[in-house]
């Protein structure tokens, strides 16, 4: 494990009361454990972080397709002491470059965070919180 | 049409520097704005034009009834920064108004001071901007503030070019050598030694605690006015040649982990391009450069992304003393504002910097290295 957890809630959109229309599709698909990426209906793009308008061709239309799950690890950084009352320190955040592309934050499930590497092939792997919450995460690629 | 030598720098204004004040944000910002209008010899009542950043310091309607301003021509908040420094000096280079005070007032000692466990401190260390992206995709898994966030551009750039932590050291050693020599700088009492450095505790991998520069309670104002105007006014007046501002479709604060070379800093580069297409110079021809130091591995990056050396030997630049940078020790050593660094750009026109660099010509300030970012040029 790369992070662990206090009683504390962990920070999410709901905790707040804000719901981004936008990302519903990505954090519904989550919930069913699929990694759900927004495309552009009409030029085929790949939009990440999700969006109501493509940036390539102005379409607002737009679908959701299930990614890989696969791509190596572009970044990472363990923090030393907690920032956070959700956080047990040390733990550490990895930048995900999937292969369709998008980078996205997540943490590592199977991984000391002395262990992580720049390039090292991950596969998403789901932690269902509770049932408000379910995040998407990574172990290394079998 | 272009705002090169049309304005100046004419005046600053500064409050104390302390690490808890009593003062609110209100009176911080009416201060240093009546203190800049006392640096450049005119009343406050000249000044018809004020500007902020949208996260910090106090709205501008509320300044104005502190300091008894009848009419405001021109105000204007930005989102980011100091390209509120791009909106006055356009509100002036255009004739909109004459003297216009771009201001900070910010209470960053005293918002350290609460408990970081507080996720709203949290939140609020974020800038306090309400982002999808930090509270949808980071903050869920534990990438709460800006260290953590330029943590992650940091360890990939010393990943891809092989840049050893002594190098980052450099850096530190080199920015406190002049914070010590500054009595402004209250976080530098001495310059950093490599020892220190290497020995020193990390916040979040690869940053150091040490590199990492504080909050401070201050309120910090730059009156800019036309240039013909300001050679009749008290002080040298500080020319600027050229500002500008980058903001790419994938930027985000210290996040923009979608650009395709993150590390390049690509918002930098754009921003820097065009500071010097509007000054019709290049990095060779500045002579001091202020540098965004809120995490000071973030400058040999940006040393690259201006151009003063090729990619991937911004560290061994740094380690060579090739430019001064951060000539009154940075926000390292006088806490984080960022205009604390355009102050020390127009010192070094004036020739009364601390550490001042002898035939300082011209002089570049940068900052928001990692996210949107924006500069200026300034000269005699």
């Amino acid at each position: 494990m790369t992070i662990q957890y206090t009683d504390k809630p962990i920070p999410h959109p709901a905790l707040w009361g804000i719901i981004y229309r936008s990302s519903t599709p990505f954090w519904e698909g989550i919930k069913e454990k699929k990694l759900l990426i927004q495309k552009c209906k009409d030029c085929g793009k790949i939009l990440h972080p999700p969006r109501p308008m493509c940036p390539g061709c102005h379409s607002t239309e737009c679908e959701h397709i299930e990614a890989s799950g696969k791509g190596t690890i572009y970044s990472y950084t363990t923090y030393s002491k907690s920032p956070h009352k959700s956080f047990k320190a040390p733990y550490s955040v990895v930048l995900v470059e999937l292969d369709e592309g998008p980078r996205l934050i997540s943490n590592m499930v199977d991984v000391k965070p002395e262990d992580i590497e720049i390039g090292m092939p991950v596969e998403v792997a789901f932690d269902k919180i509770d049932d408000d919450l379910t995040l998407y995460k990574f172990k290394k690629a079998g | 049409m272009s705002i090169k030598d049309k304005t100046a720098i004419a005046g600053i204004g500064l409050t104390e520097y302390s690490t808890g004040t009593d003062l609110t944000e209100w009176a911080l910002a009416s201060l240093c704005i009546k203190n800049a209008a006392e640096d450049a010899g005119i009343t406050v009542k000249d000044i018809d034009g004020l500007v902020k950043d949208i996260d910090d310091g106090w709205d501008c309607s509320y300044v104005q009834k502190t300091l008894g301003i009848d009419n405001l021509l021109y105000s204007s908040e930005s989102h980011w920064g100091t390209s509120s420094m791009l909106n006055a000096i356009s509100a002036v280079a255009s004739g909109t108004a004459n003297n216009v005070v771009y201001y900070r007032s910010r209470k960053g000692a005293t918002s350290d001071k609460r408990s970081p466990s507080d996720y709203r401190v949290a939140k609020e260390t974020m800038d306090d901007s309400i982002s999808i992206l930090r509270i949808d995709f980071y903050e869920p898994f534990g990438l709460v503030n800006p260290v953590g966030c330029a943590a992650m551009i940091i360890q990939r750039y010393m990943n891809e070019y092989n840049i050893k932590p002594e190098q980052m050291g450099s850096v530190v050693t080199g920015i406190t050598e002049y914070g010590a020599k500054n009595p402004l700088a209250l976080y530098t009492d001495k310059a950093v030694t490599m020892d220190e450095y290497m020995n020193s505790e990390m916040v979040a991998d690869p940053i150091r605690e040490i590199e990492c520069a504080k909050g401070v309670d201050a309120g910090i104002a730059i009156l800019i006015t036309r240039a013909e105007m300001a050679k009749d006014m008290k002080q040298t007046p500080a020319i600027i040649m050229s500002a500008a501002q980058g903001a790419a479709m994938n930027g985000e604060f210290f996040t923009g982990y979608n650009q395709e070379k993150m590390t390049a800093l690509p918002e930098m580069v754009s921003m820097g391009d065009e500071l010097y297409r509007i000054a019709g110079i290049t990095a060779k021809d500045v002579n001091v450069a202020q540098l965004d130091d809120r995490f000071t591995p973030m400058v040999p990056m940006q040393v690259e992304a201006l151009g003063f050396c090729g990619a991937g030997e911004g560290a061994a630049f740094c380690e060579a003393r090739s430019l001064p940078i951060n000539t009154a020790g940075g926000s390292l050593g006088e806490g984080f504002m960022d205009s604390n660094r355009i102050v020390e750009a127009v010192r070094q026109v004036r020739g009364t910097s601390t550490s001042q660099v002898d035939n300082a010509e011209i002089i570049l300030y940068a900052a928001g290295a990692g996210g949107p970012a924006d500069g200026l040029i300034i000269r005699k």
